[in-house]
């Protein structure tokens, strides 16, 4: 294992990373801000409690999701994609390390920024409303997983895209409905009964569910099936990485 | 004594069916400079970056110091190092922490004090703190080779490392080339230029249409192939030679007021006494004369056209 090469593409890319944070930063505080406003403020005079929590208390761990999965994807994605674009991938091609490594420095970085990110959108939301964790240890637990399973598949797509729209289509085609569909601001059980089913369909409750469960002990599917379903993307996740590296898919001609 | 490199029986197909490479066999010796000579297309990229991990082979085996590319291709690729013909910089970082980067990613603990030696032998010390983007495009190719060197290599391959460059720079290129080939380091690099193969190289290999030609020592590249012209200025302009000097192999030129013959210098005839009384049988007075030493660009040429042909 090539250590100093891990850390120095980790590095580095914490160093772009760092050199974008403000906006990286204010963005995502200020559409959670703004959630708080309309949801909370808006929806929540009249919903007020879902199963007992505060409305506003009940949307932060899809909030947290929410920004979670759209910049793990976003920041694995552009962090590879940029290199090949500009070609500056020549170099952590011909280096002595191998595709894990890679993996490792880039996603690395990526699921860093995004935790951060997530912390950040945890204490803003402590702002508004009072948040309990019931179980702290399984709230970090999703939140890395989330973090390390997303900025793999962020990771995935900056290989395979080969032009910017590429690049944005799944973020904003796919991940974000997802979550707005997957329970981040209701809970199924306000669904009718044929929409519950479909839901049920949909991966991201799964992650939300039990994300929600780790701060309220309140979810809609159970948390084993949670935990499973976070550990089956990783693993799908790995499988795909593992076959980009076999076959230097996108990378070697 | 292990080589440097040692290629057999490379072959590569890119998937659109093109063979860029044909069954290429070649060693380098250790400290040597070999200068890659082809027109465009021949295939001097390829071979490169198939060393270097770039690009996949179709057929054939490299070792690195006895070091399979693939097999130990950690243990090969440390010892490489690459700058690749086209600029590829990072935009926003510094020089100093893109030169440092390459040092990391090729496993080695961080080293100020040579990276320091590096910027300031390819003249880029002051820059150091720049970001990359607002450099000119020769500082660039700079950083190219300081991050090349950055690993501290005991290969170096440059890419057309003079396409762009000014005098200035070519010349503290070539100093540096010569200065780490002192120090042990093999230098493979690739050019149009033959001037710049005669300049520098120690051996030249000829690549054509994925095909490696010929590889050999300059001096006796030189030697061997080393033909001379011979110009006759003639006092009175020819129309036409006459026929009974349709033994040689003659050429008017300028009108005809020239006339060129070309000789071989090992030849154990040159021809040339011949030539000059059979000139005067014929009635033909020359003015002055001119050889000229056949230039490796002559050779060249003449190789890849008969390649072609
Ligand atoms: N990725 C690729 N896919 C398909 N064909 C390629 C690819 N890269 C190079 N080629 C083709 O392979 C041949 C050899 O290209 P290569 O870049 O090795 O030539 P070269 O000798 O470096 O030329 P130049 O002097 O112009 O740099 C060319 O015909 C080129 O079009
Ligand atoms: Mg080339």
């Amino acid at each position: 294992m090539n250590f100093e090469a891990v850390k120095s593409i980790y590095l580095f890319e914490m160093a772009r990373m760092k050199r974008t944070l403000l906006q990286s930063v204010i963005s995502p505080v200020l559409s959670t801000s703004l959630y708080f406003i309309v949801f909370g403020a808006a929806i929540g005079s009249r919903i007020e409690t879902v199963e007992g929590i505060e409305y506003g208390a009940f949307i932060v761990p899809g909030l947290m999701m929410l920004t979670l999965l759209q910049n793990s994807i976003s920041n694995a994605s552009f962090g590879i994609y940029f290199p090949k674009f500009v070609g500056t991938i020549y170099e952590v091609l011909s280096a002595p390390i191998s595709f894990l490594e890679i993996v490792l420095g880039y996603v690395g970085a990526a699921a860093t920024k995004s935790l951060i990110l997530g912390l950040i959108i945890l204490a803003t939301a402590h702002l508004f409303v009072p948040i309990e964790i019931r179980h702290p240890v399984w709230m970090l637990f999703f939140l890395v997983m989330t973090a390390v399973t997303f900025s793999l598949f962020g990771f995935i797509i900056g290989i395979w895209a080969d032009n910017f729209e590429k690049l944005q289509l799944i973020p904003l085609l796919i991940i974000t409905p997802l979550v707005f569909l997957g329970g981040a601001f209701y809970s199924i059980d306000m669904l009718p009964e044929f929409w519950q089913k479909v839901t049920l369909a949909n991966p991201v409750l799964y992650l939300i569910s039990g994300f929600r469960w780790s701060f309220y002990e309140t979810a809609d599917v159970s948390i084993e099936i949670s935990i499973a379903m976070i550990l089956a993307f990783l693993a799908l996740c790995l499988t795909i990485v593992w076959w980009i590296f076999k076959t230097g898919y996108r990378l070697k001609t | 004594m292990t080589n440097a490199l040692s290629i057999k029986n490379l072959s590569k197909t890119y998937d659109t069916g093109l063979t860029a490479l044909d069954a290429v066999d070649l060693d380098i010796r250790r400290g040597e400079i070999l200068a890659l000579l082809g027109p465009n297309g021949a295939g001097k990229t390829t071979l490169i970056s198939i060393v270097c991990g770039l690009v996949k082979p179709s057929t054939g085996t490299v070792t690195v110091e006895g070091n399979d590319i693939v097999q130990n291709f950690r243990q090969a690729r440390q010892l490489i190092g690459l700058v690749p013909q086209e600029l590829h910089t990072e935009t926003f970082e510094t020089v100093w922490a893109t030169v440092s980067y390459s040092r990391g990613l090729f496993g080695k603990k961080p080293a100020p004090a040579l990276v320091e030696q590096i910027l300031r032998d390819l003249s880029l010390y002051d820059k150091k703190d720049s970001q990359i983007m607002a450099l000119s495009g020769g500082m660039k190719r700079r950083v190219m080779i300081a991050k090349a060197l950055a690993h501290e290599p005991r290969i170096l391959f440059l890419d057309e490392p003079t396409a762009g460059v000014d005098v200035e720079l070519r010349k503290d290129m070539w100093r540096l080339v010569k200065r780490l080939r002192d120090t042990g380091v093999t230098i493979i690099l690739t050019t149009h230029y033959i001037e710049e193969a005669e300049e520098i190289a120690d051996r030249v290999g000829v690549i054509n249409k994925g095909r490696l030609l010929l590889v050999e020592d300059k001096a006796e590249l030189m030697r061997k192939l080393g033909q001379k012209q011979l110009t006759l200025e003639l006092q009175q302009p020819l129309e036409a030679l006459p026929g009974d000097l349709s033994g040689y192999a003659l050429e008017l030129a300028d009108g005809g007021e020239r006339i060129t013959y070309h000789y071989d210098t090992q030849a154990k005839r040159t021809g040339i006494a011949s030539l000059l009384s059979a000139l005067a049988g014929a009635g033909i007075t020359v003015k002055d004369l001119d050889t000229e030493q056949r230039s490796l660009e002559d050779i060249f040429v003449s190789l890849v056209v008969e390649e072609n042909q």
